[in-house]
């Protein structure tokens, strides 16, 4: 038995997007709080939010696409439908997560921080996921994979393609 | 009557199966018609044994693990007919791995059930702000002080201290941050005790709050720690609802409220002046100090920022009293430490214990040595910033000036442990890669010496001028070192200089294989 998270997002609309923002634009420094809501929503940030994110929180748009772009959270455009974060990080590396990331790599067809042509599969790094008593480890979607071995990433990367 | 098992909730146990166990568990009851009722808890941090289930008996609690779902049918065999089984581990408490530590901070986790805050008060939660609130903000300042808790997030900076700065700032508001944005690889004590005991974090900075005159706090954590986030927030709900923060908390004159905000993937964030630029809402780039945050902090205010073990601390200081947690440790590091024993190890997890351990104690005794059976070869303490040692210094204390004497440093307790097969020109190579990806970019050392390291140990491991190419690196080493304002930039020299210091033959040419001249 496997869970399934399917990320569901909503399409791009403006009037939705002013919502999100309107929401959470009261709080004190609200520019991660509601850029991650709008990723929430949509996926990614799309560029027709940051103005509205600006005039919201009276910034220049300079100042929301500095922050925007400063963290390697948000995406610009829409990932893979499914995405594939492999650990990267020093406790992985110990456990052979290296080799791991290459098989991967190989399997799809694609580097780290790429989408496959289909567009099914989003792969990529992350560093750490806390989970380095049982290294290494992925994260597919929402759900958190241990101890990865050739069979269980194989299992993995088969899953996201379907 | 119905039976109680407890299977941890824990992100870590859910990565190797424990919602798959806790369903079949579920299931196959259903189907028995037998009564059981599954408590989710947080973990234990007995990574290897996870999924742990543990069964509640008149003679306290029965551990079995790790199961699997296939494990599943017999367990409940064994369970109903009372006889034994293979994966049963005897008492969870008797398990030795668990016996030996002294968990002060991490004594309800794996225990309780998170969200519940009856099950947290039952086991003698708010206790620490029961005995705060009847002293008033000198005399708990004057039990921190006492208790000599130094920043759990590495730098060690004794919290007392830091609480009376902003104590003494005088402003219209003050903030407490509690910093949990555990990015080191090779730890995993914030996520752990945020998921299995949130209401403790809710406690430490109440208590915090009281102390310093401040009204809001905030919870900086990770995007990374979905389910931590889950658990923080409906703690905060609960708490809430029990009067435990708001207005005139627990029936006093003090007001207390808390927030949970999430960072997005930079690790320089977790560098306190960065996550106070992040929580206001901007690039997380490192401020100069001085201004201190205890003077010029959150939007300008006064705020003790804390690590999160550091404020996880406090209720117990405050319900067992200075004293208490001042016997255990060593030298100036008093109190006790979650280490993290992570990588390529057999007996992986958190083992909290007094400072003063060796780390081959930690490695070899406690940790089993390693999970692929090969030599332990290196072992990184502190993160991605912490120096490589070699077994040779395996007698080093778990301490935090006896680290900084062996240029390393203990940080925020992780340890991560690889094998023979490392290639440390690899890992030396690593440091300056990761330096480069998380710079904040202000410092010119960091954010350019790093690419340029990471470039010229490439030409190392091609081989190229190999001599004059280590003397550049240990040389870039410094400069970053010095020249930059904050540990990211300062610090990724120990991993790469204790690499090439302590692993050097790594670095140098093959020798060439020599005719044997007889």
């Amino acid at each position: 038995m496997t869970a399934v998270y399917e990320p569901c997002y909503e399409p791009w609309d403006e009037t939705r997007g002013a919502e999100i923002i309107a929401e959470h634009a009261g709080q004190e420094g609200a520019t991660l709080v509601i850029l991650h809501a709008l990723q929430q929503a949509f996926g990614y940030v799309p560029e027709a939010a940051i103005p509205m994110v600006a005039q919201a929180l009276n910034l220049s748009r300079a100042e929301v696409h500095g922050v925007f772009t400063f963290y390697h959270d948000f995406r610009h455009k829409p990932a893979g439908r499914h995405v594939l974060k492999l650990c990267r990080a020093e406790a992985c590396q110990s456990m052979g997560g290296d080799a791991l990331a290459a098989r991967a790599e190989a399997k799809l067809g694609v580097t780290l921080g790429n989408t496959t042509a289909d567009d099914r599969v989003t792969l990529e790094p992350i560093y750490c996921l806390g989970l380095c008593a049982t290294a290494p480890s992925a994260m597919l979607d929402g759900r958190l994979i241990g101890r990865l071995d050739e069979k269980r990433l194989d299992a993995l990367v088969a899953e996201a393609q379907r | 009557m119905s039976m109680r098992l407890f299977v941890s909730h824990d992100a870590g146990a859910l990565a190797v199966g424990a919602d798959e166990v806790a369903l079949a568990l579920q299931q196959a009851a259903a189907r028995r018609g037998v009564a059981i009722e599954i408590v989710r808890t947080g973990s234990r941090g007995l990574y290897w044994l996870e999924p742990l289930v543990e069964v509640a008996t008149p003679e306290g609690r029965i551990a079995y693990g790790p199961v699997t779902e296939n494990d599943v049918p017999s367990l409940l065999d064994a369970l109903a007919g009372n006889t034994p089984h293979p994966l049963q581990l005897g008492a969870t408490d008797d398990i030795p791995w668990l016996k030996r530590q002294t968990r002060l901070t991490f004594a309800r986790c794996g225990v309780i059930d998170p969200r519940s805050l009856d099950d947290y008060l039952a086991h003698g939660g708010y206790k620490g702000l029961e005995r705060a609130l009847s002293l008033g903000a000198e005399a708990i300042l004057n039990e921190v002080t006492a208790s000599g808790l130094r920043g759990r997030g590495g730098a060690g900076f004794p919290t007392g201290i830091k609480w009376k700065t902003v104590a003494q700032a005088k402003a219209d508001r003050k903030f407490i941050v509690c910093n949990a944005d555990e990015g080191d690889s090779g730890t995993f004590a914030d996520r752990m005790i945020m998921e299995g005991d949130p209401f403790l974090i809710i406690e430490g900075m109440t208590i915090a709050g009281i102390t310093v005159g401040a009204t809001k706090g905030y919870i900086y954590t990770r995007s990374e720690y979905p389910h931590a986030i889950e658990a923080m927030n409906a703690a905060i709900i609960a708490a809430r609802r029990a009067g435990y923060l708001g207005t005139r908390i627990g029936g006093s004159a003090y007001d207390f409220d808390l927030e949970v905000r999430v960072g997005a993937g930079a690790y320089v964030c977790g560098e306190e002046t960065a996550l106070l630029e992040s929580l206001e809402g901007r690039r997380g780039i490192v401020r100069a100090k001085p201004p201190l945050p205890a003077h010029h902090g959150l939007f300008g205010k006064p705020t003790a920022i804390n690590n999160i073990l550091s404020l996880a601390a406090i209720p117990f200081i405050l319900a067992e009293g200075a004293k208490t947690y001042a016997d255990y440790g060593m030298g100036r590091s008093r109190g006790t430490m979650p280490i993290q024993l992570a990588g390529n190890l057999r007996y992986g997890g958190l083992f909290e214990t007094a400072f003063g351990v060796t780390l081959g104690e930690l490695v070899d005794d406690i940790g089993g040595g390693t999970f692929t059976g090969r030599p332990v070869r290196a072992a990184q303490v502190g993160g991605p910033l912490g120096a490589y040692f070699p077994r040779a210094l395996f007698d080093t204390p778990f301490d935090y000036e006896a680290f900084a004497a062996r240029d390393g440093l203990i940080g925020h307790g992780g340890i991560v442990v690889f094998d023979d097969s490392v290639d440390m020109r690899k890992q030396a190579r690593f440091a300056m890669e990761f330096c480069a990806i998380e710079s904040c970019g202000k410092c010119t050392p960091c954010r350019i010496g790093s690419t340029r390291g990471v470039e010229t140990i490439e030409k190392i491991i091609r081989g190229e001028r190999i001599s004059e190419n280590l003397a550049l690196v240990e040389d870039l080493c410094n400069t970053m070192k010095f020249g930059s304002l904050c540990a990211l930039g300062g610090f990724t020299p120990y991993p790469v200089l204790s690499a090439l210091r302590h692993f050097r033959e790594d670095f140098l040419p093959a020798p060439t294989t020599l005719q044997a001249a007889e």
